[in-house]
């Protein structure tokens, strides 16, 4: 693990890192350069230290994700900047119709190593479009891997993976709260799990509770940190032991991580935490594999609760966000309305 | 991808090369086309595609103008002109369009889905053409010396990702001709009722130069096509070629709802009829080889395994 202390400082290592590790990387992306470094400060020194391989664009984010494609179907490494997950529509038919289905469509012959690296997410008081955790739209997509890292793992090593180890579009959603988050080395009262393998390369975190294992929490990125603050409420005040299921590979599901998880025994209760509201989401997929998994290895039936964001537009003032956006009290209540 | 000698091909010659053998090129794209709109009549072949004839000399004029080994192509959905013009390929491009495993893609791609060599096109307007300002980054970044071609169409004016690519070729001083196929029809929506202003204004917007010509003369629109390709390589700038080429087809297989007086007098200006009357005699023995080449080729993509 990289000796980072925050995602933010750790994504920029990881940046700078690839640039100097090969010339076929390239960053483009609005406001990128010196000395403003991108919206969220994550592309900060890369121009003044690679100034021919990172690129200022226009505002087209269409345009960009095209110039990328081309790009990586010429040999390059791309990687992309989306200043805001909310503009990720605007690039939509370039992530769908071009850069994730050329592999396919043109018989294998073709690869299109492209990173769209994009923040997500909101409570800080951004509004309706600039605040939104717009991901789910894209899991299962064919051709197209999405990603997301947070807190308890090493962002920079994910953010190499993504762009070294697969060879097909990656959407890499990085949560907007969670770029100060302090990176978590080992959580006490846990024991750390990290299942990886060839068709799931992207870890998923699992932290079991040492001695009784009362439920599942599942999450991903930003929803990390408020999971494990809800775990050790609910351990706390309920007593009860809740373990840590944290994917990084959203899309393709990571079937086989879920069924490594279960072969350790099922849970009686589940539930799944994302940021985005639950219907048609990542839970939802979740749930649905899991429930394969436990049908297919004969298990005890589960209990399952969604937690995610009031299906609405998300408010600009901050009280009438934290109203709609999920929180740890939302967590504890859906996992004590379990049991 | 299977192995392809080319011998059963389309001869293919770069630049000053015969009017003969353009002709051979240009009466064979038309020839492959219609032997494709029979086998769709006739239920051979389902699914859909979209045929460029009467727009055949644009693509071989285009195409000559440009260097095979090193350019790079990214073609639309009316593309099989394109493509034959580039590699004279009409086995593994009929075998594709058949959905056969030798097909250029495995019959994964078909009609609009083409990639051969540095040869690709995509079905959705305008958002290859961004792919192309990309693809003629990428060869600028590797100093290759190549110029991509991006193909489009009047009715691709419409959609918004154009102009974010031309935008980025012309401030980027990327290698890239953008080779406009101004048939005057978007599906069955004449230009007049989808296009404001003009096609050439809108190039010069973003400082790039552009020429205009008819479309139905070859030597015209290879020289036009020259200057622009040979400028783009030299100038390392982005370039514009219109060509008010005439689509004398249906959009897709039956559906054209132009009237016949319109294109009786369409056919009149028919470009490769003309081309075949500039050739002369030697016309009759190139119209039988390439008879003989669409009867062969059809009975081997016939033959071959799904």
């Amino acid at each position: 693990m990289s000796k980072e202390t925050t995602v933010q400082a750790s994504l920029n290592a990881g940046l700078r890192a690839a640039l100097a590790a090969d010339e076929r990387v390239i960053v483009l992306g609005e406001d990128v350069l010196d000395p403003y470094g991108g919206a969220f400060k994550v592309t900060r020194g890369l121009s003044a230290q690679f100034s021919d391989r990172v690129l200022a664009t226009p505002i087209s984010e269409a345009g960009i994700v095209a110039v990328a494609t081309g790009l990586a179907l010429r040999g390059f490494r791309p990687i992309v900047e989306i200043m805001f997950g909310d503009f990720l529509f605007l690039a939509g038919d370039q992530i769908v119709n071009h850069a994730a289905k050329y592999r396919a469509m043109f018989n294998d012959e073709v690869r299109v190593p492209l990173v769209i690296r994009t923040p997500s997410g909101g409570r800080r008081g951004y509004g309706p479009t600039h605040s939104q955790s717009l991901e789910k739209h894209f899991l299962g997509v064919p051709g197209l891997w999405v990603v997301a890292p947070h807190s308890l793992s090493d962002p920079g090593e994910l953010l190499r993976q993504a762009i070294f180890d697969v060879d097909d579009p990656v959407l890499f959603v990085e949560n907007k709260i969670g770029y100060g988050e302090a990176i978590l080395r080992g959580i006490p009262g846990y024991e750390t799990v990290r299942l990886g393998d060839t068709a799931s390369p992207f870890p998923t975190l699992w932290l079991k509770p040492h001695g009784a294992n009362d439920g599942l929490l599942l999450c991903y990125g930003g929803m990390a940190r408020l999971a494990l603050d809800a775990a050790a409420a609910l351990r706390e005040r309920e007593q009860l032991r809740l373990g840590l299921v944290i994917a990084a590979q959203l899309s393709p599901t990571p079937t086989s991580h879920l069924d490594a998880v279960l072969r350790a025994g099922a849970p009686s209760c589940v539930v799944t935490v994302e940021e985005a509201p639950a219907a048609g989401g990542w839970g939802a997929e979740i749930i649905a594999t899991i429930e394969q998994i436990r049908d297919a290895r004969r298990l005890a039936p589960i209990s399952y609760r969604r937690v995610g964001a009031a299906n609405t537009a998300i408010p600009s003032a901050r009280a009438l966000e934290d109203g709609i956006l999920p929180q740890v009290q939302d967590i504890v209540a859906a996992a004590l309305d379990c049991f | 991808m299977p192995a392809h000698d080319g011998s059963a091909g389309l001869a293919l010659t770069d630049r000053a090369s015969a009017l003969a053998e353009h002709y051979r090129l240009a009466a064979g794209i038309r020839a492959f086309e219609r032997l494709l709109l029979d086998q769709f009549a006739s239920g051979r072949i389902g699914g859909t595609t979209h045929t460029c004839i009467g727009q055949e000399i644009t693509a071989v004029a285009v195409t000559a103008a440009l260097d095979r080994a090193r350019d790079c192509v990214f073609s639309n959905h009316r593309g099989h002109g394109h493509f034959l013009a580039y590699c004279g390929e009409v086995f593994p491009l009929l075998a594709e369009i058949f959905g056969r495993r030798d097909g250029v893609c495995g019959g994964r791609g078909g009609s609009q889905h083409l990639h051969w060599r540095n040869f690709y096109s995509n079905g959705v307007q305008g958002g290859s053409v961004g792919n192309a300002v990309g693809v003629a980054l990428a060869e600028k970044a590797k100093c290759s010396g190549a110029v991509t071609c991006a193909w489009l169409g009047d009715g691709t004016f419409g959609e918004g990702l154009v102009y974010e690519a031309m935008n980025i070729a012309s401030l980027w001083r990327l290698p890239i001709v953008f080779a406009i196929e101004a048939n005057g029809i978007a599906q069955t929506t004449p230009t007049e009722l989808q296009l404001a202003g003009g096609l050439a204004a809108r190039c010069r917007a973003f400082d790039m130069p552009v020429e205009e010509v008819p479309g139905t003369d070859l030597a015209e629109t290879l020289a036009v096509a020259t200057r622009a390709v040979d400028a783009a390589r030299a100038e390392q700038r982005p370039r514009a070629l219109i060509s008010h080429a005439i689509r004398l087809g249906p959009h897709s297989k039956g559906d054209d709802t132009r009237g016949t007086a319109q294109m009786r007098r369409a056919w009149a200006r028919d470009p490769v009829a003309m081309l075949r009357s500039e050739v002369g005699a030697a016309a009759d023995a190139i119209d039988r080889d390439i008879t003989a080449l669409m009867h062969d080729t059809l009975a081997r993509a016939n033959e071959t395994a799904p």
